[in-house]
């Protein structure tokens, strides 16, 4: 039996076709006004013009396989339009080693693999004795790692096996590649940190003089380029010795990166310390610890907590600053791929270089930034306000 | 705050050394012997070094004969200079490039930062792909691309991409017309001074005029005419008293004109697209800072899109945008240095390159260079400070 009066609710109607699906996300995302649409348009064409062209030369018609420069070449010798990625691995030993022996390029490869072994216990959470264990392995790996790079039989000359052993030593001027990049900024980072807390803990200092030297150390090395620093350091520092001392140049590069970047890591640390209450120093006090105890067991840990994400966002322009040592003639990845675009055998292949440099350092960084952002949202819970 | 001196009076049976009094002096007299002492230990050295190596210290060198030629200089300057017009040469093509990269990284900047958070999802998305690709790229690697890319793809002289026949593009740089001033050109200077002059004496009245009165006067637009009018003004009276100089094609390159190096292009594109990047994220980060609740209130007291982002967001937005766009400003400056990696004659280049090799005056060539940058971030950090300062003064 039927009513003529329907009960109850019909079913909702759908919504109208062009507000859901592709067509109402692109009407609400790309084409919401005159002005949208215009700039959609505009962004279309800006695409169209850039991006067919470089996907032509990095990927359809770049040349993948061969071994041999003439394989990117036409018979008449000028280069095909593709890029050529032969070059690149022809010469990818010496962008990750540099100039480092053929035969020894081994103990890059295990000094890698053990900085991931001896670190790899630090990211299970309930580790015993954990942060002696980490300090532990800060300090040891550095040792291990300088002997695995430099090797410790230093033979004469004369000697047959100053070419053969696989423990001879390998002068740092030979060292290079993505291996020196992050051997520079690792050391820079790590041995700028306690350096950089001192600093910022006198520029916070009620007294005169040690606050005054801690500012002037700092202004002084965020106010001059890097490039500055590194033809101070290269050029300066024998004039600074007695005679007969003489630093290496790999050294010398590592102090200035390492003051350097001490004054940014002060500014860091600073605004660390800024963060914590006062409350929190003035119950240590009344805990009766002294001014070391107080910092090292109350205050630094919170503040170098709350810090992490811009450490490790110092760390990537660290990270990227490395490669002005190419400018002072040594071979890190940007000095490798210079060396390896004056090989007179692969001449006229340097964008293939610079483009592989470019993508190898924004891997790198990337993952960094990405790696930051997620340690922000993570400690962040910790130090809301409560 | 960190380190608390307590009163000492107050406990007399403190021995003298617990006193945190007496400590902080100790550790400051320590602290300046220790500084003054290895300070008189690198002096001593560097004095026996350079006295071994007959180098005689002074800046007398800044007077003697350069003998090296720089491939751009914007005051006249030949091979029988002196190095301390070198120097002079130097600063000022660090200076040119640290202006024209701060104008166009921060034109870039705002775009991009307001780019990125528009609603058009493939804007936003264009701008987000970009930030994120430039900022995570080493600069000095983008120099160099940029510098190869540019010798790579444009054409010899002879070949050169014209544009009207004025502007030639090719692998000696961007030539194009320079204006030569004659006599009378003054009346034009000084029209634009007054002009400049005159607009902000008419915008300061006109604020006041509004705050007591209320009504507005179109200040940008008679600004705009007195600033482009008044200069015309001087040129028509006085008979248009400068002429062009075209760059000619002669044998294998460009004669006259005014030309743009493909070191100055290349260094100043990579310095506007990378520190572009990262004030486009300090203008995004200082937008988000201002509450969706401020331009819902602004909407509610009737104002319209336009006026909302001028009047409301962005006076408020620039507040969290100043501190760090003057660290953008310094690190363009700086990161400027970076023009010695492609020969482009900025100070580092022809200061702390070329005149050290050629006089071995290390201490002398790298200390003034570091103190030319140091002057320049500390005036910059000071005027930025107080600039800062003048703007954070309308808050409560």
């Amino acid at each position: 039996m039927t009513t003529a009066v329907e009960t109850g609710n019909k079913a909702d109607l759908p919504p109208p076709a062009s507000t859901v699906g592709v067509v109402g996300w692109m009407r609400e995302n790309l084409f919401s006004s005159w002005r949208s649409t215009v700039l959609t348009l505009l962004a279309v064409y800006l695409l169209y013009v850039a991006i067919p062209p470089l996907l032509q030369w990095t990927v359809f018609d770049a040349i993948w396989t061969g071994n041999e420069a003439k394989d990117c070449k036409l018979p008449d010798g000028s280069a095909k339009d593709g890029a050529c990625w032969i070059f690149i691995k022809a010469w990818i030993g010496g962008f990750m080693y540099g100039l480092y022996p053929y035969d020894l390029r081994w103990r890059v490869d295990v000094a890698a693999v053990l900085v991931l072994l001896m670190f790899a216990p630090l990211a299970v959470k309930r580790l015993p004795f954990k942060n002696i264990y980490g300090v532990a392995v800060i300090l040891l790996y550095p040792v291990v790692a300088y002997f695995m790079f430099r090797g410790f039989i230093d033979f004469p000359l004369s000697d047959p096996q100053s070419t053969t052993h696989p423990w001879r030593v390998v002068e740092t001027s030979k060292w290079g590649g993505l291996a020196l990049t992050l051997l520079i900024a690792s050391v820079g980072i790590i041995a700028s940190l306690p350096l950089g807390i001192l600093l910022a803990l006198g520029r916070r200092s009620h007294m005169p003089i040690v606050s005054t030297f801690s500012v002037l150390f700092i202004e002084l090395w965020r106010g001059v380029p890097l490039i500055t620093v590194l033809f101070m350091s290269s050029v300066m520092l024998p004039l600074f010795l007695p005679e007969g001392v003489n630093f290496d140049k790999l050294l010398r590069a590592l102090i200035g990166v390492t003051l350097f970047s001490s004054a940014y890591m002060a500014e860091v640390v600073r605004g660390g310390l800024q963060a914590i209450p006062k409350g929190q120093y003035e119950a240590a006090m009344a805990l009766g610890l002294n001014f070391v105890r107080m910092m090292a067991l109350i205050v630094m840990p919170q503040a170098l907590r709350y810090v992490i994400p811009s450490i490790v966002n110092t760390f990537i322009g660290l990270f990227k600053d490395t490669t002005l040592v190419a400018i002072i003639g040594m071979f890190d990845l940007l000095g490798a791929i210079q060396l390896g675009n004056a090989d007179p055998k692969w001449l006229g292949f340097g964008m293939e270089g610079y483009v592989f440099a470019a993508a190898l350092y924004f891997v790198f960084c990337f993952s960094m930034s990405r790696y930051s952002q997620h340690l922000e949202r993570k400690l962040h819970t910790g130090h809301k306000k409560r | 705050m960190a380190v608390d001196v307590r009163d000492a009076g107050s406990a007399p049976s403190t021995p003298i050394w617990l006193d945190a009094r007496y400590r902080a002096i100790f550790f400051q007299i320590a602290l300046l012997v220790a500084v003054l002492a290895f300070g008189a230990y690198i002096f001593h050295n560097t004095y026996d070094n350079l006295q071994r190596r007959g180098i005689a210290s002074g800046f007398a060198f800044l007077g003697s004969t350069a003998g090296f030629d720089i491939i751009m200089h914007l005051i006249p300057y030949q091979a029988s200079s002196s190095f301390g017009q070198a120097l002079l040469v130097g600063l000022l093509n660090t200076m040119v490039v640290a202006i024209v990269g701060v104008i166009g990284a921060t034109l870039l900047g705002f775009t991009v930062g307001v780019a990125r958070l528009s609603r058009n999802w493939i804007v936003a998305r264009i701008a987000a792909v970009y930030i994120e690709v430039i900022r995570n790229i080493p600069l000095l690697l983008q120099i160099i691309f940029w510098y190869q890319l540019l010798g790579k793809s444009t054409p010899g002289p002879r070949n050169s991409i014209s544009l009207a026949g004025l502007f030639f593009l090719s692998n000696r740089g961007l030539y194009m017309p320079a204006p030569v001033t004659e006599d009378g050109f003054w009346l034009t200077v000084a029209a634009f001074i007054a002009a400049v002059v005159g607009s902000v004496v008419l915008a300061r009245w006109s604020k006041k005029r509004q705050e007591a009165t209320g009504q507005q006067f179109p200040v940008v637009l008679t600004s705009l005419g007195l600033i482009l009018g008044l200069p015309l003004l001087g040129l028509l009276v006085m008979g248009v008293p400068f002429h062009w100089n075209y760059a000619v094609l002669q044998g294998f390159n460009f004669e006259g004109g005014m030309v743009l190096i493909p070191e100055f292009i290349s260094l100043t594109f990579a310095l506007v697209l990378y520190t572009g990047a990262f004030i486009g994220e300090n203008v995004r980060a200082g937008i988000m800072a201002v509450s969706h609740g401020q331009t819902e209130a602004a909407y509610a007291v009737g104002l319209r899109p336009g006026p909302t982002l001028r009047l409301v967001v962005i006076p408020q937005a620039m507040r969290v945008i100043i501190p760090p766009l003057t660290s953008q400003y310094l690190n363009l400056t700086k990161n400027s240095s970076l023009a010695t990696a492609i020969a482009y004659p900025d100070l580092v280049a022809v200061f702390a390159g070329t005149v050290l090799n050629q006089t071995g005056q290390a201490v002398e060539c790298i200390a003034i260079t570091m103190a030319v940058y140091l002057t320049t971030s500390l005036s910059t950090s000071t005027f930025m400070n107080w600039f800062n300062r003048k703007m954070a003064l309308t808050e409560r």
